[in-house]
Formats: structure tokens, sequence, C-alpha cells
């Protein structure tokens, strides 16, 4: 067998591929999020979904929750590079700390008659999805969830009219009294 | 309580326009020296500076690339930031390569660039830029100043910031409506650190015996010690030759540590790495506990990372915790600063340990040494490289000399064969391997020791990318030495395609080289031009004796090549010396296709 040449040849090591979500805090300058998304892109990492918005308004900390897939090391290395950057004030592993709440929100807009506005509306009940607003021949409905659920949700609602989803994407909070 | 007069006083000499405040911080701050290049977005500032000029020092360069690396020249030389000052547009584009440079080898500066005004800007304005977006990959931190209430707290931000944890380059971007606006100084505070940026320094105690324990029962020990050694501090460098005294352990540096232990010390191995030695690459491969001090297993340290030192227990000391199992997976991490973790483990191993017997150890490197991996065959006729380097160390080496280099063939030779004593003494491009960083980075260390003797050590291609400051430095008088091994080619790019492409000489000879003399003439320096080994040693002491920027042209042979050397991508054990280094051989060890890096 050939000896790969270099370094940046050889196969990465063949860990599994894990999912994390990462709570990120930083401080609220302006550029903060380019430079987070920049990290990303930069160094080659992957963003499954990042939400952000400012959460202590007088301290100007903003929270940004990022789900990323990588090995091991390569999340290790994600939350250390994440670390070090000067707005940043702290990351915790939501995945890692094992005692973590994730949800998000969707809407979710169907277009159909009949049967299947009778099927929806049905399902609906049953995922705890709210109508917020509906036409003769349409619904949007809101559901909140882990992104599992939503999916589920969505996968139903496709074959019965569905016309688009928008989503948030997912924010995270540690259960118990203690704060991040 | 300070009184409402009083109070109302200081109040008034505080107010001020925002241009006069970045002088006024800069000053705060303790610069004395600015490398800078004019233009309209920052001409409030440059109307300060020249009021300001007793205080203050701008040193005009020719382009403001030289500005960056004369101030990572500067700042390497005296532990100090240093700081530059650009116009917006073309001149903050000019310095992204410095700025990408002193990143990658943890150089403090802090750069002030002019912006359109605020109400331009994202209108494509005349020579607007998105500064803080192009540099934000290439800084530690950059901020655009829109409001003149921010700036003095961002000014003294952006000097807590790139000097303390691991030293960065930052950037402030300040609009020129902001320069001209009046708002209140305030001088910079013990509280003015940034709120969400608080690095550690102290290493964890449990941590740190570990490493002691590691240490006191290793059999076959060796200390890897990088540039964070020197970014710590003179005092780091103390505690780290205290240790390999404590130890008895044999110890060897990456380039960029070069000087902070002695090259005369005995326990010294060379410089590890893919142009390393002999000796340290072996102690590497086999060492059973190694402890790496502030240096980062960069692609030319570790070769191939699954057959990088398969049976040592690591032992880690970094202030960045993503240095740490970045490359490399380490079995004891300490985060912290190199000076104060050292303390701590001295304190722990002289109390808790004594020196291990590792003699059996000491012979095994003593027979890797007696490979002697650095030899070279002398020659009468043409002044080889690596003997140029010698006769400079000969010359120079008990004067209080300063070396830079351009990168290429002679920079590793320059590593080699130049036997650094001390640290901060040692100015080269590593992570990002800027040609063009030589000549302004020894223009930067000569402002700031104007009566050392400041050396580049040089390629004929390299050089030619920053000549221009040859200008600057016959302008104030700086006696630079450019010492140029003029080889006709980029001797490292030809090297490779010697090994790894089939010979075939792609573009790199320079068929039109500048007579190096003449252009030292124009430039208002002097020049020198050396053929015969027999010359070389007189014209290094005329050299040394000219008090104006000289450029040497010392015709060496032109087709050497550097060894030793691990082709990329091998083992540390697997590494091709000069004495080997037939065409045989070299096939073989660059067998298994091109390289990537
Ligand atoms: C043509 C060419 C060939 C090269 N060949 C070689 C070679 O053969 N051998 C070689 O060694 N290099 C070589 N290099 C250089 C190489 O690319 C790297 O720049 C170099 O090896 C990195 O050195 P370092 O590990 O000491 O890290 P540095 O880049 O100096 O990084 C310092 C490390 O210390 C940490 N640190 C900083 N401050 C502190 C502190 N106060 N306390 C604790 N930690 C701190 C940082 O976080 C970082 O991890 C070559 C370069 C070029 C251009
Ligand atoms: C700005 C830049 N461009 C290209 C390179 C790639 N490169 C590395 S070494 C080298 C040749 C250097 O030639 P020279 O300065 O003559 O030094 P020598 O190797 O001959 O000693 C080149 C082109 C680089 N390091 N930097």
């Amino acid at each position: 067998m050939n000896q790969p040449a270099s370094a940046y040849f050889m196969d990465e090591r063949k860990d599994p591929i894990e999912t994390h979500t990462l709570s990120v805090l930083v401080q609220n300058e302006p550029g903060v999020l380019a430079r987070v998304i920049g990290l990303f892109s930069g160094r080659g990492y992957n963003i499954e979904s990042l939400t952000v918005s400012e959460t202590e308004a007088q301290k100007h900390v903003s929270r940004i929750t990022i789900v990323t897939t990588g090995t091991l090391a390569v999340i290790q290395q994600i939350k250390n590079q994440l670390d070090r950057m000067v707005p940043v004030y702290r990351v915790v592993d939501m995945t890692l700390s094992g005692r973590s709440i994730e949800r998000e929100l969707a809407m979710v807009k169907l277009r159909g008659v009949g049967e299947h506005r009778v099927e929806a509306l049905r399902l609906a009940e049953a995922f705890r999805a709210r109508v917020i607003d509906a036409t003769i021949e349409s619904f949007v409905f809101e559901i909140t969830g882990n992104s599992a659920k939503i999916n589920q949700f969505i996968d139903l609602m496709r074959p019965l009219g569905l016309v688009e989803v928008s989503r948030t994407g997912v924010a995270a909070i540690g259960r118990g009294p203690e704060g991040m | 309580m300070t009184t409402a007069a009083s109070d109302s006083k200081s109040h008034d000499a505080n107010q001020m326009t925002g241009a006069a405040m970045i002088v006024r911080a800069m000053i705060d701050h303790g610069v004395e020296h600015i490398f800078g290049y004019p233009g309209g977005s920052v001409l409030p500032i440059y109307d300060e500076l020249f009021q300001n000029s007793e205080k203050l020092q701008h040193i005009l360069v020719r382009h403001e690339q030289g500005a960056g690396h004369a101030a990572e020249g500067y700042a390497r030389s005296t532990g100090k930031p240093g700081v530059v000052l650009v116009t917006s547009g073309p001149g903050a584009t000019n310095m992204v390569t410095p700025l990408a440079d002193a990143l990658m080898d943890s150089i403090p500066i802090v750069c002030i660039t002019g912006q359109v005004p605020t109400h331009l800007i994202g209108n494509d304005a005349f020579q607007e830029c998105d500064t803080v977006g192009i540099t934000r990959p290439c800084t530690k931190h950059n901020w655009l100043v829109r409001d003149i209430k921010d700036l003095a707290r961002v000014l003294h931000e952006a000097f807590y910031v790139a000097t303390s944890g691991r030293p960065g380059p930052v950037v402030v971007d300040v609009p020129k409506d902001v320069q001209f606006a009046t708002g209140t100084y305030h001088p910079p505070r013990k509280s003015d650190v940034h709120v969400s940026y608080t690095p550690r320094l102290k290493g964890d105690a449990g941590q740190i015996r570990k490493a002691v324990a590691l240490m006191a029962n290793a059999k076959k020990p060796v200390i890897y010690s990088g540039g964070g050694v020197v970014n710590s501090g003179p005092e780091a460098c103390k505690l780290l030759r205290e240790l390999v005294e404590v130890t008895g352990f044999p110890i060897t540096s990456t380039l960029m540590g070069l000087g902070a232990y002695p090259a005369s010390g005995t326990n010294w191995l060379g410089m590890l790495g893919m142009h390393g030695t002999y000796e340290a690459n072996m102690t590497m491969h086999d060492c059973d506990v190694m402890l790496c001090i502030g240096a980062r297993f960069d692609d030319r340290i570790t070769g191939r990372t699954d057959a990088f030192s398969p049976n040592s227990k690591k032992i880690h000391i970094d202030i960045d915790p993503s240095s740490i199992n970045k490359n490399i997976r380490v079995d004891v991490p300490i985060i912290g600063d190199v000076g104060n973790v050292l303390g701590d483990m001295l304190a722990a191993f002289k109390a808790e340990a004594k020196k291990p017997d590792i003699k059996a150890w000491w012979q095994q490197v003593a027979t890797w040494r007696g490979r002697n991996s650095l030899a070279y065959k002398k020659n009468n006729d043409v002044i080889l490289p690596q003997y140029a380097i010698e006769r400079l160390y000969a010359a120079t080496r008990g004067r209080d000399t300063y070396i830079t280099t351009e990168v290429g063939q002679h920079q590793m030779w320059a590593a080699q064969f130049y036997g650094f004593e001390e640290p901060n003494r040692w100015m080269t491009s590593g992570g990002l391997g800027t040609m063009g960083y030589g000549l302004p980075a020894a223009l930067g260390v000569q402002v700031a020791h104007p009566d050392s003797l400041v050396v580049d050590i040089a390629g004929d291609a390299s050089v030619q990318m920053t000549m221009q400051e040859m200008a600057t430095a016959v302008q104030y008088e700086l006696p630079i030495k450019i010492f140029i091994l003029n080889n006709q080619y980029m001797g490292m790019v030809r090297q490779w395609q010697q090994l790894l492409h089939g010979n075939r000489l792609s573009h790199s000879y320079t068929e039109a080289m500048p007579d190096f003399v003449k252009l030292a003439e124009a430039y208002g320096g002097a020049g020198f031009r050396v053929t015969k080994p027999s010359d070389l040693d007189g014209a290094i002491q005329d050299m040394i004796k000219v008090k104006k920027p000289v450029l040497f042209d010392c015709r060496v042979a032109s087709m050497e090549n550097c060894f030793p050397m691990i082709p990329s991508g091998k083992a540390h054990n697997e590494m091709l010396l000069p004495s080997e280094a037939n065409d045989e051989a070299t096939a073989a060890a660059f067998a298994g296709g091109k390289a990537l890096v």
C-alpha cells in the first residue's frame, strides 16, 4: 500500500461522528455572530442549526445555541476555538452535560380541502400543534418540541398538502436550578 | 473624593478629538515608535502625530506590509506590542499579510486603520473596504468604532487583548468623522480589561503534580519547547533553563523557540522538525516522557501524526486550550502561562522528586549526535550557504546581535548554523512563512535597538518582495545588514521540485537578478559582493563596520540543498541525512507521491 505522502493525506481517524448542542454566551458586540460563523466556515466545521438572541439586555449578553456534528476530538476543538474568542464568556456542551432540554419552534403551512384537512387537524392535535392561521383552503400550524418530533410532524404533513415550513432552530437550556 | 473644581479641570483636559485620543492612548501605553503610512482617512491622526513628534516617533515605511513586519520585529525583539497606523482601503488590505503572519506566530500588534466616515460606510465610498470583515480571520480581535464615546475604552482594550494571554494582532478601525469628533478620554485603568476575555495564567496544581510524577520516573525524557516560552518572557526562559538543570533532561526547540535555551548549553539537541537535527528528532521519536512547553505540535514538527513519538506520555503546557489535543493527543495538559506553570513545576519537582538517572538515555543520544547530521562538504572554490552562516556567526557571536530571516533554505540554514544564546534575538516568519518578512522586521528591530547589530539573513528572491524598505532604513539611519545568500534560485522551491516533482524546475530560477551592490548604492546604502570563500571573513568585518544599511550579495553555491529533511508525511525516524542524500536514497525517501504540504 502506498504511504500517504503527507500528514494531510491520511484518512482521518475513523472515530464515530456525533451531534452536539453547544450553548455559547457572548458579549453582544457588533460582528460577534459573523465571528462565530466565520470560525465554523474558516475551519471547516459543520453547523446543523444556529440560533441567537440577546438574553440579558442590560449586560449586552446574547446566547447562541449551535448544533454541530463531528468526531469527539473535533467537537472538543470547536469548543476550545469558541472559548478563546475575545467576546465569548462561556461555552457549555449541553449534550455532554446530559441534562438539557432542547426545543425548536416550527410554523408549517398546508394547503388542501376535504379529507386531508380533517386528517391534518387530527394529527396536529395529537402533536399539540396549534392553528395560528386558517383560510378555507389552508392552515398554518405552530408546533414546538425537539427536532425529532418536528421532523416527524413535517413528514406526516407532506402527503396532506405541505406548502412550506419555517423553523427557528434549536434552543437549549439545562435542567435543574443552576444556570450555565 | 476630588473636589468639583479639580474634577472639572481634569474633565476639560480629557476633552479631545478622536485623533488626539488615539495618539494620547498610545503615549499612555508607553508606545515610543509607530510604523505607518498616511492617507486621506488617517490625516487627522497624522496631524496629531505632527504635534506630538517628541513623545511618539513615527517611522514612515514605503509599503504598509513593511510597517506590519517592522512592528512584528519590534515586538518580538522587545516583548512590547508593535504599533501600526495605516489608511483605509488599500492601506488596510496591504496590512493583511503581516496581520496573518502575527496571528500565526503569536506576535502582539496594535494596528489602527482609518475608515471612511460612518455615514458613507456601505456606500462603496472612495477607498472604502470592509476592514473588520477582511481582517476578522487574521486578527485575534478587531473593532469598528462608530461612536467617539467608545473610542478610549476600545483603544485600551485593544492593547490589553493584543498583549495578554496568547498574544496576537488586533485592528481598531476608526472612521474619519470619529477622528474629528470630540469626546472624553480616560487614561488606561487596571479595570480596562475586556469583560469577556480572561485568559487562564495559573496551571492546575493537580495536573502539575501528575506531570512531575511522570518526569521523576522517566527513563527517556525530552523537553520540546517552543515560541510560547519566548512569548511568556525572560523570566520563563530563566525558569526553563533551571528546569533543564534540575532535571538533567535533553532539550530541543521549534524554530520559534530558538534562544530560550542557549545553543551552547550542554543539554541542547538543536532544532527539531522537518529540517531539525537527527538527534532532536530521534530523541522525540523514542522518548518515554515528552514535556512540551509552549509549542503547538505543528505539522513541520509531527510529520506523520500516527507515527509521532509513539511510545511516550505527553505533557503539554500551553496558555491556549485550543492548542491542546489539536494535532496530537496528550496525556497531561496544563493550561496556563509558561512562566507561571514552570515556577510551580520547579517547586513541585524540587520538593517531590529527584533527578532521575538517565545515563543510558544520554548514551543513546550521544550515538545519534555522532551521526553529525548537519555536516556538509567543505569547498574552497564556491561559498556554501552553510559556511557563510557559520562565518557570520563566528564574526557576530560576541556582539549584541539580532537576526531576522526571510523564508526559504537560508532561513533553515540560519536556524541550523547560527547559535542563539538568548531569547528575543531571533525573528523569523514560522507559521505563515512570509517571504519579505526579514528586511522590514530588521528595520523594526533596529528602531528598538539602535546600537545593536541587526542582520537579516536573506534569500535573493524573498528580499525582493520588500526591498523598497531600504529607503526607510536610509531615511532613519538604521544600519541594518541584509546578508543575502544569493543562489539565483528560489532554493526551497527548487529543492521540492528536485525531490518531489521529477526535477522539473518550473519557474524557480530568477533570470533577471538585480545588481544588489548598485541597488544598495541607489538607495543610499552600501553594497558588498563576495564570491570566494577566502574573501568572506574580511567582507563580513567590513559590513559590520559600515554605519549604513547594507545589501551584502553573498554568492553561494546555486544547487545546494537543505538537509537533514524529514520528507513531509514521514515519521521522525525516516529522516534523510545529507550524507545519505544521493539520488537513490532520495528517490526512495520521497517515493509514494507528491506531498501536499
Ligand atoms: C520553510 C519553513 C520550514 C520550517 N521548518 C521547521 C522545522 O524544521 N522545525 C520547526 O520547528 N519549525 C519549522 N518551521 C516553523 C513551523 O512552521 C512553525 O511555525 C513552528 O514549528 C511553530 O513553533 P511553535 O510550536 O513553537 O509554536 P508558536 O507558533 O510559537 O506558538 C506558540 C505556542 O505557545 C502558546 N503560548 C503563547 N504564549 C504562551 C504563554 N505565555 N504561556 C504558555 N503558552 C503560550 C501558544 O498558544 C502556541 O500554542 C518552518 C517554517 C518554514 C517557513
Ligand atoms: C509570499 C510568499 N510567496 C511564496 C512563498 C513560497 N516559497 C517558500 S520558499 C520560496 C523561495 C524562497 O527563495 P529565496 O528567498 O531565494 O530563498 P532560498 O530558498 O533560495 O534560500 C518560495 C517561493 C512564500 N513562502 N511566501
